[in-house]
Order: structure tokens, then sequence, then C-alpha cells
């Protein structure tokens, strides 16, 4: 099998030591203008502890918190053909993806894994907002078709959450392609009966939310998460007026019928294991710390050579 | 009165000269124009036929937009007959940019659904430009809806700029619209068929171009974004867009090596406005051939060949 790449185990907090951010560091909330202690934002999962604004988390940081004992295991995703249009604006195509790989550490602009939540086994996808904006080109599309293939073959509920400026225009039509692709991936979902969770976060716009991240069996939001197909910015250029405060924000789609909820990233992941486990028709969750197979040592990340266990068997308890 | 395109001024100044000649030549009978002005047509059809042997990819989007290009309207009105519009999207409210009904094409019934883009001031204000709100998607769901009930082909033809971004279109969820527009193509048991007829832009043609066969008509574009808008994004700089074409590989030539169009109809010399009647011919047979294409496929296999059609998209890109 060669769907997981490695078995990473983290631990809580593992932001800090990855990254060699100095304990002292100090971040500035960009809304409400605090400043914040860099590890009580993180702990806090990069809420404002003084005005609840919701930074961006990455794939990475947001597995972990979500995760059980942050223990997940990355799916492989296919590669693409890079670069298929040789595509070149004021810079090449293959260098503006270089120097995203680069910063960020990762491949593209969505990760794919398998762990559980309470104990529920799931599969989960994250898009990368650092990455290109999290854009969408074939990369996610393959990422989000392998997700569904994975559920499928192991029955779980796809929880996905969602975050692009839109589709990565250096690929052309063939990221706007993305949007009938992932819908077939949804689609196979759909048939064989697994819940689709999406959580759309600050920002969701364009051909991403005109395809998979609109078609949901549930959509959840996060506060004040911008969410929208055409950006506000364009609006206002084409019907020349100011738009009003709130618009095309996650408490105002609640209001027009176009999300079941919006929620809290501090309560997201309790909310996701209820909403899965009873769609799944299992038992309730068992409340409270839930520890993984063993406590890893700090700063640990292991590769294992063998899938892990826990992953292959639905928890029933 | 012909509407030139800016790269078509030479062009414009031979025939209009021609023009000029024999309108003289109509007052004052003792003039004897006819050889000056069979030289001018002479030289005005070899310079359409230069200017026209490589269209660049902007030239394309220009011939594209070009305001006498046939248009849905046009072409429901020569290729189906008992053409029976139907309104409405039975949740808010009718959307004029999209036309859409009952039909007959070569006698056999039909769904046609497509956008209209207008061919005045006042229809074009009518129509939208071309750009559905929230409102045409789900009437087109509606109608794919009723014709896999009823096992009618749909036919769409796509020409569109894109989306309405308009305050009422978000607040009424267009993303959600397009979505479940684009998943209903995908979903529907009976031949889907489409040509983009003129523009194919970005969400607002994915919705009605996930079909089992697509077709582009020579000149037409199909793109993730207008040329100008990924010219102010990328070079910050909407005056880009000539760059900004050709990188986005938007032209039927194109998207037919990368898989995305199957066919490409071919167009009368000088775009498709400078000989209506035969373009519609065109696009009449194409239709035929992709219907026929589909022949005796049941439902489960047309969904079928739906999906595996867009999951394989990608998997060449334009080096292969
Ligand atoms: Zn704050």
């Amino acid at each position: 099998m060669n769907w997981i790449a490695n078995y990473v185990r983290p631990r809580i907090n593992s932001i800090f030591s990855r990254r060699e951010v100095p304990e002292n560091l100090w971040t500035k909330c960009d809304e409400c203008g605090t400043m914040l202690f860099h590890r009580e934002l993180s702990d806090n999962l990069n809420v404002c502890t003084n005005c609840s604004h919701h930074m961006a988390i990455t794939p990475r940081e947001r597995f972990t918190a979500l995760f059980d004992a942050g223990n997940f295991a990355e799916v492989t995703v296919p590669d693409p053909i890079a670069d298929p249009l040789q595509f070149r604006d004021q810079k090449k195509y293959p260098d503006r993806m270089r120097a995203a790989q680069k910063s960020t550490g990762e491949k593209d602009a969505m990760l794919v894994a398998l762990g559980e939540i309470g104990q529920t086994p799931i599969v989960a996808a994250a898009q990368d907002f650092s990455f290109m904006g999290g854009s969408m080109g074939m990369y996610v599309g393959n990422a989000i078709v392998k997700a569904a293939q994975e559920a499928v073959r192991l029955k779980r509920p796809l929880i996905l959450f969602s975050a692009a400026g839109g589709a990565r225009m250096q690929e052309g039509i063939l990221s706007l392609m993305q949007m009938p692709r992932s819908t077939v991936a949804i689609q196979m979902l759909r048939e064989a009966n697994l819940p689709y969770i999406v959580v759309l976060t600050h920002p969701t716009t364009g051909g991403v939310t005109a395809s998979y991240a609109m078609l949901g069996d549930v959509q959840i939001a996060e506060p004040n998460a911008l969410i929208c197909f055409a950006g506000p910015r364009v609006i206002e250029q084409t019907i020349r007026e100011k738009l009003p405060e709130g618009f095309q924000r996650a408490e105002y789609l609640l209001e027009h019928g176009m999300l079941d909820r919006v929620t809290d990233r501090n309560d997201m992941r309790d909310e996701l294991i209820s909403i899965t486990r009873m769609l799944m028709l299992l038992p309730p969750p068992v409340k409270g710390h839930l520890t993984g197979p063993e406590e890893a040592a700090p700063n640990a990340i292991e590769v294992a050579k063998a899938p892990a266990k826990a992953d292959k068997q639905p928890a029933k308890k | 009165m012909t509407h030139y395109l800016d790269f078509e001024k030479p062009l414009a100044e031979i025939e209009g000269k021609a023009e000029e000649l024999r309108a003289m030549a109509r007052v004052s009978e003792e003039m004897d124009i006819e050889a000056e002005a069979a030289a001018l047509d002479h030289k005005a059809a070899a310079l359409l036929k230069d200017l026209y042997k490589k269209l660049s990819p902007w030239r394309k989007c220009q011939v594209a937009r070009h305001p006498d290009r046939p248009h849905c309207s046009d072409y429901i009105d020569a290729l189906f007959q008992e053409y029976t519009p139907l309104a409405g999207d039975r949740k808010f409210s009718e959307d004029e940019a999209v036309l859409g009904g009952l039909a007959r094409f070569n006698d056999r019934p039909v769904m046609v659904i497509g956008h209209e883009k207008g061919n005045d001031t006042s229809s074009r204000i009518q129509r939208n430009f071309g750009m559905a709100r929230p409102e045409g998607y789900r009437k087109a769901v509606r109608l794919m809806e009723m014709a896999d009930r009823f096992g009618l082909p749909v036919i769409t033809l796509v020409d569109t700029p894109g989306a309405y971004p308009g305050k009422g279109a978000e607040e009424r969820g267009q993303s959600e619209a397009i979505a479940r527009a684009t998943e209903t193509c995908l979903q529907i048991g009976v031949p889907l068929v489409s040509v983009i007829i003129g523009e194919g832009g970005s969400g607002g043609a994915v919705a009605f171009a996930t079909a089992n066969r697509v077709a582009m008509l020579e000149h037409s574009v199909y793109s993730v974004i207008s040329p100008e808008g990924c010219a102010s994004i990328l070079w910050k700089n909407a005056d880009k867009m000539r760059e900004a074409a050709e990188a986005l590989r938007l032209t039927a030539q194109d998207l037919l090596k990368l898989g995305v169009a199957d066919r490409v109809i071919p167009e009368p010399l000088g775009g498709a406005h400078r000989d209506r009647e035969a373009t519609i011919a065109s696009v009449s047979d194409c239709l035929t051939k992709m219907l026929g294409d589909l022949d005796g496929l049941k439902p489960k296999a047309l969904i079928k060949d739906r999906r595996d059609k867009f999951l394989a998209l990608g998997s060449k890109g334009l080096a292969a």
C-alpha cells in the first residue's frame, strides 16, 4: 500500500519547535491590535484571545489539533503534470511553485490525512491558504478525488476544510476543470452514503466556493470567514456602490440560508465528532481528553514502517 | 453596417472605400468604378485571409465577443422547431440571461439551454449581457432534471462572460447555484452535449458545459478567468490582456489538445458573423454528430462517460 507516506505523531503545540520560533515572540492581532504571546495564540488555535479573531492556521497545525492525540497519517496525493500550460506571467509558474514550496514546506495547497477524531475514523482534507492563496489546481483536484476514494474504500466520512482565493490561474482551463472533477469526487461519497462535511474558513472564494465547498451534507463556517464567488472588490467595481458591513461573511451567509452553522474554531472538533458520529449511526462520543496508543515524547516525529493499526478499524465503544 | 474590430481597421478602410465608390457610382451614372471597386474587393479579401490566418489568442477573444456574432437565440430560431421556452427557477424569479425550453432538433424532442447576450442596448440590458444570476443556473437545473425524467437529450449553448458579480447574485447564493448546476450536469442519465459558441467564461460556463461532448467554434474561447482579469491580478495591469490571453491557453485549438474540447467547428473566413447561416449550419452538423456518438447509451453509461471524461482531464498537458 502506498497511501500512507509517513505516519506522523506530532505532539500538541508542535508548531513552535518545528518552526523554531523563539519563545518570546509576539504576534499582533490584525483585527484588534492586541499583542499576543505566540504560545498562547497557538494554544488557542490561532484565535485571538482578546477579540476572537480567527487567524490563518496551516493544515498541519489544524490536523494536529483535530485528530486524537495529534495522530494522523498523511495520504499521498498523485502528482499531476507539472506546469501543463508552460505558463508564464511576470514569473514562470515553476518558479512560483518552488517559492511556495520553500516557504510552506508543503508540496501544494492541500493536505489529506487519515485518523480518528473522538475515536471516530475519518478522512480529512485541508486547503492551505499560505500556499499560493490556497488556489485550486490539478493537485488540489487530485487531493479531493484521492480523499473521496479513500473515504469510500475505508467507509469513512470526509471532512474538508476549505480556504482559497479561487482557481489557480497558472493552470488555466485545467484549474477550471477541477470544478467538475471535484464534484465527481463528492458524488462518489454520496453514492456510498458517506457524510461529506465542509468547514469553510477564511477566505473561501471563486471556483472553490462554486464547487466542492458548497456541496457538503453539512456546511459549517468559521466566524467572520469571507465566503463568496465574486469578491467584494469586484462587486463594488461593478455596481459602483459600497457594500454593507459583514457582506459575504459567514454570519451573513448563515442568515441567507447558505450555511448550517457558524462555529468557533475551538468548538469545531467536538462539533465535528458529534455530527460525524450521528451520521455514521455510532454511539455518543466518549468525553474528555483522549490519549493516543502511547504518548509521544515531546518533539518526536516518527516515520512508521506500517500503517497505524488504529486507522484500520472503526472505533466501537 | 459592419462592426470592425480594432485589428480590422485596415480592412475597414479598404471595404469602406469600395463601398464609397459604389455609392458614388449610383449617384452619377457616367462614372465607371467597377474595375477599381473590384480591385479593392480583391485586396480586402486577401487582407481578411491574412488577418484571420493565425489569429492571436487576444484577437480570438475579440472575435468571440463580436457584437454581430450569432447568439443563442439565433441558433435556437434556425436549428430548433417548436421551441417552447420554459421560464423560472420556481424559487425566486426568471433569469432572462438564460434561455431554455423544449424543442425539436432533427424532429427529436430535446431540452435546449443557453446563455443569451442580446444584440442591442435594450436586449443586452434585458439579458444582463449573458451573465446569469443564481436563478439562471437553478432554472437550468430544473430543466435538466425534467429532461432526465422524460429521457430528452440536453443541448447547451454556452456564451457568457461569466457569472454576474452583483450584490443580489451573491446574496442568493450563486456559488451554490453554480455548484448544483455542475453537479446536475454530471448526474443526469440523458445525453448532454454542449457547444461554446462565443465566450466560455469560468464558472458560469462550467455550470452548463460539464457535458459528454463539448465542441467549440473555431474562434470561441473558454477560460478560468477573462484575460483582463488575469492581467490585472498577475501583471497588476489590465492592459496586459494580450499577454494574459496568450498564457491562459484559452483558444479552441489549445483546448482540443488538452482534451477539454472534443471538436472544433470551423468558422467562415473572418469569423462567424461574416456568414451567420454557414456557421449555424456547421453547428447543426456538429450537434447531430455529437448526439449520434451517444446514441444507444444507457443512462448509467452516459453518467459514467461524463465522469470518466472529467476525472481523466489534465492527464495530458500541451507539451505532450
Ligand atoms: Zn484580536
